[in-house]
């Protein structure tokens, strides 16, 4: 039903577009960034912060900030604000905001599991969690030995549990093997993504599956980089790919096989896209390519409020929410550890 | 309106209807008296300060620094107020103050309070966590005996039941496996171990389900709810939870069990089987709660007075340190000489307070003994002076009402004063019944009388918002009342009010009153509707002639009323184009025609004419050389209308026409002195740099003004038919709202009376007065509200107001406390 979403998407996704396009005014403009970058220690930064919608989170912080305080707190009100949303949602588009968080959730089991292999404290891991991805039994993830155990402890109830059919193994947990867990479910995630979002169809699926076409692609370009040198080979590192995206599948046959950084530059120039990303890099260089990919990214995500009547703004704006998150983090370190000329280094103006 | 002199002294203030005449000033402040005749300055609240500073972000302004010490301090009040919430203190209002205290004394004191109450705090916590930890080692024990006890009670029973030779083992581990197992089991029986602890209600089936996965099942556990919620010792909350007892096998098993536990933040207690032990430790633990919960009595009372003390406090250090972070926000605004010897303000100031400013500036200068007093002058600007009505309590909601469309341009004629009538008296044409009038009349006089305790507090929304309008509605309910008795109803009841009904039965026996009908017999009924038209046949027909008729009348007052409105205005901005090429056509178009209509009914009304109106007025347009015949209400009539309708033909034009013409002369005239065309290239940045010099000396392009002008004569002409015909809203309503008072009362009233049944006359009773509440005093009063505020905002004030001004917003310290919260 293509084109017609916009007869009966208001009934139940009228309330919850304006909100997150209210949202979405709310993010930090490009002055607000310029005022940022002049500030001098971080309590400037909170009272900077404190005229913009951060203001009632960080105004009951004593005075001597850190970084962390800052950037928990931004955090905690990008969670309520999904909360919020996640409440007032119906079927399909509560699906749609839960299947938001599974990347989250990958990470924290990620970062859990490693966490537990080097002998952190729990305790402590947790906080470091992302709070959208948390789930009742993360906790007890760091009572499983390998991934059979993981997944039969834990996962099997959480919604990642699907994802995971493809990596029980009964070896001990290294660090090899769970990055390669992260990448096969977040190949998994995003493919269930990408055939959910096709199953809503109509502008959804158009919006979504560019923007998920995207990051799966930058996925394939992060894995090959920095699988470049590691043992693994060529056919395991065909088969983190997702299936689908603008490289798949003739331009994964080419990543899998690059030796070097130039060679994936190569494979990525053949396709238009993703051209003025690499031109912006000097060759040999990929250090900036983050950034690159990310100020891509903001700009597809921002693109995708220009249209209405999809769920693609729930993603862009959850999206862009924590680009300015790791903005704010960025600036704050830079401020905090007195690095002011690197400041420009890593932050992407969202408007 | 001889108010030419652009507010001069000659003629009475015209309080409301223009705004009152503000200037530009500029003050130089020697920066060590800065602070006071700020803080002056806030306390008069007739200032309003530019900021002069907007290009710089907030931290790299001149008082930065103490605008993040005031912020601070700030959050540690917070944190008192949080704090005596959360003991159920509320901070005592205003104790008189017992002399000033120094902002920086004041951030010492705070900063010693908050790291003393956190201190306390941090103390009975721990405090708080041990005793709560015991409590919960208590709980764990009491239960967990429990089981043991009950196990074992089950197992004798079960024991007797079998009534086997051999006599089973007492060991405390046994009568929890099933009774079969036990006795294959005995020979390699294993020491189980156990742990016991409490785990959070939600929590538990995941605990016991994960518990389970993880020792393949290899595990015993009993669970028990806790009836009370326990708090929490880590978290300090209280928490439903189970007690919980796992028995497991082995190292292993053990470890996977503890860390489960640790995940799941279960607190675990060590815990003895010996039964007689277990009571030891319970009375042990007995003695040190109570003597805990003692030291814990002690600290509560100790941050209870030192809350207490805080508390009568709390009020000024809130309201001091407010003060001063508006009063530096204010300073960050002035722009800071380069010798950092003064600072420089520009603001807005009626003209009036002028010498309020200057005493205040003296005083400022004598009391922080500073060697140079402020210098005080007026700044000459072409810039539009913020709008700014002195209003009082009365009349606030009424200004608010035409605020709320559009603030009023500076010194334009302020349709608030009119409002104050017109608006209750278009309302109460709406809604005219004295008896739903006097309902509303005493509702607000409750509302006024309680006006001192009401609006010092915090109310709910809409309550704030009828408070708010309390005065509206207490005119809007007089008028009411009056409008209810010209229509003689009261609950739709009519009333012999004045003198007896002028109309009377043709005979004595009646029979012919709701047939033929009455006939005339006394003096007309003296005021209002005669009350036996109330239920007669021809009710309706009457009544709708009549109001529809009146609303016609009152419009096109209204409107007529709007168009003068814009005489004056165009009088005392002095532009004659406006007088003769926009209200004199508007004028003659609008009276021409409806005027007219207006006329017709008024001699109609007189003479008893039994003419047809509405024939008159459509043939005036398609025939108007046609004989009028019976319809003929006065001589000459026909010439009348059709010199009438050429007037009006020739207003269209004359509106639409001269006047962009005229306008492009006088800018040909102003400008010709500037004939020399600037060479192209030049041209963008010599336009910016007139436009710099001189504000609102903008390009003239005809073609813009000309549609203007046409899209404002096409509006006129049509709005003046449709304005008109929008004004029957006023009969519409007023006829929906007697029908549907009418039908409550017979339909429900009445008809309830009608079954002799005390019951059901009861019901009817209290649906009757639910339905006249809920629908005619509320529903209805706000329907008609709203169209009494369209035909104000629309019909009217489209007429002459341009409502695009800005409003004075003065630095004052009686607004701080609507700021925050």
């Amino acid at each position: 039903m293509y084109g017609f979403e916009a007869m009966t998407f208001n009934i139940h996704g009228g309330y919850l577009e304006a909100i997150v396009r209210g949202h979405r005014s709310g993010l930090l403009t490009a002055a607000d960034y310029n005022n940022l970058c002049q500030c001098e220690t971080l309590d400037d930064i909170k009272m900077h912060l404190s005229a913009t919608e951060y203001g009632p989170y960080l105004q009951n912080e004593p005075s001597p900030l850190h970084t962390t305080t800052i950037v928990e707190k931004c955090t905690l009100k990008l969670v309520d604000e999904y909360k919020h949303m996640l409440c007032q949602a119906t079927e399909p588009m509560s699906t749609f905001l839960e299947y938001i968080t599974y990347g989250h959730m990958i990470d924290n089991v990620v970062l859990i599991v490693t966490g537990t292999l080097h002998e952190r404290d729990v305790q402590e891991l947790l906080e470091k969690c992302h709070p959208l991805g948390m789930f009742d039994s993360i906790a007890t993830l760091a009572v499983a030995q390998n991934m059979r155990e993981l997944y039969r402890l834990v996962l099997v109830d959480t919604p990642l549990a699907p994802y995971f059919s493809e990596c029980i193994t009964s070896e001990d947990l290294d660090d090899m093997n769970i990055e390669i867990m992260r990448n096969t479910l977040y190949k998994a995630y995003l493919e269930d993504f990408y055939r959910f979002c096709q199953k809503l169809g109509g502008a959804t699926a158009e919006i979504m599956s560019d923007l998920l076409a995207f990051e799966a692609d930058r996925r394939a370009v992060n894995i090959t980089i920095n699988s470049i040198g590691t043992e693994l080979t060529r056919e395991d590192r065909r088969k983190l790919y997702s299936s689908f995206g603008l490289l798949y599948p003739y331009g994964h046959e080419e990543l899998a096989i690059c030796e070097d950084i130039d060679q994936v530059r190569g494979v990525m120039e053949k396709y238009p896209p993703y051209q003025p990303i690499f031109s912006k890099l000097s060759y040999g260089e990929s250090q900036m390519l983050d950034k690159a990919f990310y100020e891509e990214e903001v700009k597809r995500l921002c693109l995708s409020f220009e249209q209405q009547f999809h769920y693609g703004v729930f993603f862009a704006y959850m999206r862009l929410r924590e680009q300015e998150i790791r903005n704010l983090m960025w600036i704050s370190e830079c401020v905090a550890q007195n690095q002011k000329s690197r400041v420009h280094d890593s932050v992407v103006f969202i408007f | 309106m001889a108010d030419h002199g652009g507010g001069g002294g000659c003629c009475p203030p015209m309080d409301l209807f223009r705004s009152e005449p503000m200037h530009l000033v500029q003050i130089i402040i020697p920066i060590e008296s800065a602070h006071l005749t700020a803080s002056y300055l806030g306390d008069i609240g007739l200032i309003q300060f530019k900021d002069l500073n907007a290009d710089k972000s907030p931290f790299q302004r001149t008082y930065a620094g103490q605008i993040k010490r005031c912020g601070e301090m700030a959050r540690k009040l917070r944190y008192f107020k949080e704090q005596m919430s959360k003991a159920g203190l509320t901070p005592t209002p205003k104790t008189e103050s017992q002399g000033d205290i120094n902002l920086d004394d004041l951030e010492v004191k705070l900063g010693d309070l908050e790291a003393e109450l956190i201190e306390v705090n941090a103390n009975s916590e721990k405090l708080q966590r041990g005793y709560n930890e015991l409590v919960e080692y208590k709980l764990v024990l009491q239960k967990a005996g429990e089981f043991f006890r009950t196990a074992e009670s089950s197992v004798v029973a079960q024991h007797r039941e079998l009534a086997s030779d051999e006599i089973p083992e007492e060991s405390l581990e046994t009568p929890l496996l099933t009774d079969q197992e036990t006795k294959t089991d005995q020979g390699k029986q294993v020491k189980l171990g156990v742990l016991a602890g409490l785990v959070a209600k939600g929590k538990s089936m995941a605990f016991e389900r994960i518990l389970f996965r993880a020792t393949r099942g290899n595990v015993f556990l009993r669970q028990s709810s806790v009836d009370e919620a326990v708090v929490d010792p880590s978290s300090g909350e209280k928490v439903e939870k189970n007690v919980f007892l796992v028995f497991y096998s082995g190292e292993r098993a053990k470890n996977k069990v503890l860390k489960i536990c640790e995940a799941f933040g279960a607190n675990r207690y060590p815990f003895v089987e010996d039964l007689s032990k277990q009571e030891q430790t319970i009375t042990e633990l007995s003695g040190r709660t109570s003597e805990l919960k003692r030291t814990i009595d002690a600290g509560l009372l100790h941050r209870g007075n030192l809350l207490q003390t805080i508390g009568e406090q709390y009020e000024r250090w809130n309201i001091l340190v407010r003060k001063e972070k508006s009063i530096y926000h204010t300073l960050n605004m002035l722009s800071i000489d380069v010798t950092k010897k003064c600072l420089v303000a520009e603001g807005w100031s009626p003209i009036y307070a002028t010498e309020q400013i200057q005493d205040a500036l003296e005083r400022s200068t004598i009391d922080s003994n500073s060697q140079v007093g402020a210098i005080f002058r007026v700044l000459h600007t072409k810039e539009l002076p913020p709008t700014f009505f002195r209003t009082n309590k009365f009349t606030d909601s009424f200004q608010t009402i035409v605020d709320a469309y559009g603030v009023a341009k500076y010194q334009e004629a302020n349709p608030g004063v009119y409002t104050i009538v017109t608006f209750p008296f278009l309302f109460a044409v709406m809604f005219g019944d004295w008896g739903h009038g006097i309902c509303i009349l005493l509702a607000c006089l409750f509302l006024i009388f309680k006006e001192k305790k009401y609006s010092t507090q915090k109310l709910g929304d809409i309550m704030e918002m009828t408070f708010g309008g309390r005065y509206v509605i207490l005119l809007m309910s007089l008028f009411s009342i009056y409008t209810g008795l010209i229509y003689n109803e009261f609950f739709s009841v009519p009333f012999e009010l004045f003198s007896p009904s002028a109309y009377v039965c043709r005979d004595t026996s009646c029979s012919e009153a709701t047939t033929i009908g009455l006939i005339k017999g006394r003096d007309t009924y003296p005021f209002g509707v005669d009350p036996a038209w109330h239920g007669s046949r021809s009710e309706l027909p009457f009544l709708n002639s009549l109001k529809m008729k009146m609303s016609i009348l009152i419009g096109v007052a209204q409107m007529n009323l709007g168009i003068i409105m814009s005489f004056f205005n165009a009088v005392y901005f002095k532009n004659a184009v406006n007088i003769w090429f926009q209200f004199i056509p508007q004028m003659i178009f609008l009276n021409g025609l409806f005027g007219y209509l207006s006329l017709l009914i008024i001699v109609k009304w007189c003479t008893g004419s039994k003419a047809d109106l509405y024939h008159i007025m459509i043939y005036m347009f398609l025939s108007p050389t046609d004989d009028l015949a019976e319809n003929e209400l006065f001589a000459n009539q026909k010439t009348l209308q059709l010199v009438l309708l050429l007037l009006s033909l020739i207003a269209v034009p004359w509106m639409l026409l001269p006047k962009p013409f005229i306008l492009r002369a006088q800018y040909n005239r102003t400008h010709q002195g500037e004939a020399y065309t600037p060479l192209e290239g030049e041209d963008q940045s010599l336009q910016v740099e007139a436009n710099h010099d001189s504000h609102g000396h903008e390009e003239f392009e005809f073609s813009e003004i000309f549609v203007h002008q046409l899209i404002h004569t096409i509006e006129f002409v049509l709005g003046a038919v449709s304005n008109t015909a929008s004004y029957l809203r006023l009969w519409a309503l007023s006829l929906a709202h007697s029908e549907l008072s009418t039908v409550f009362y017979e339909k429900v009233l009445l008809l309830a009376w009608g079954y002799n049944n005390v019951i059901i006359l009861t019901i009817g009773i209290i649906v009757f007065i639910f339905a006249t509440v809920g629908v005619l005093l509320v529903m209805e009063t706000l329907s008609a509200f709203l169209h009494a505020l369209r035909l104000h905002w629309v019909e009217f004030q489209n007429k002459f107001y341009e409502g695009d001004g800005y409003k004075f917003h003065p630095f004052s310290f009686t607004s701080l406390g609507d700021d925050d919260e």
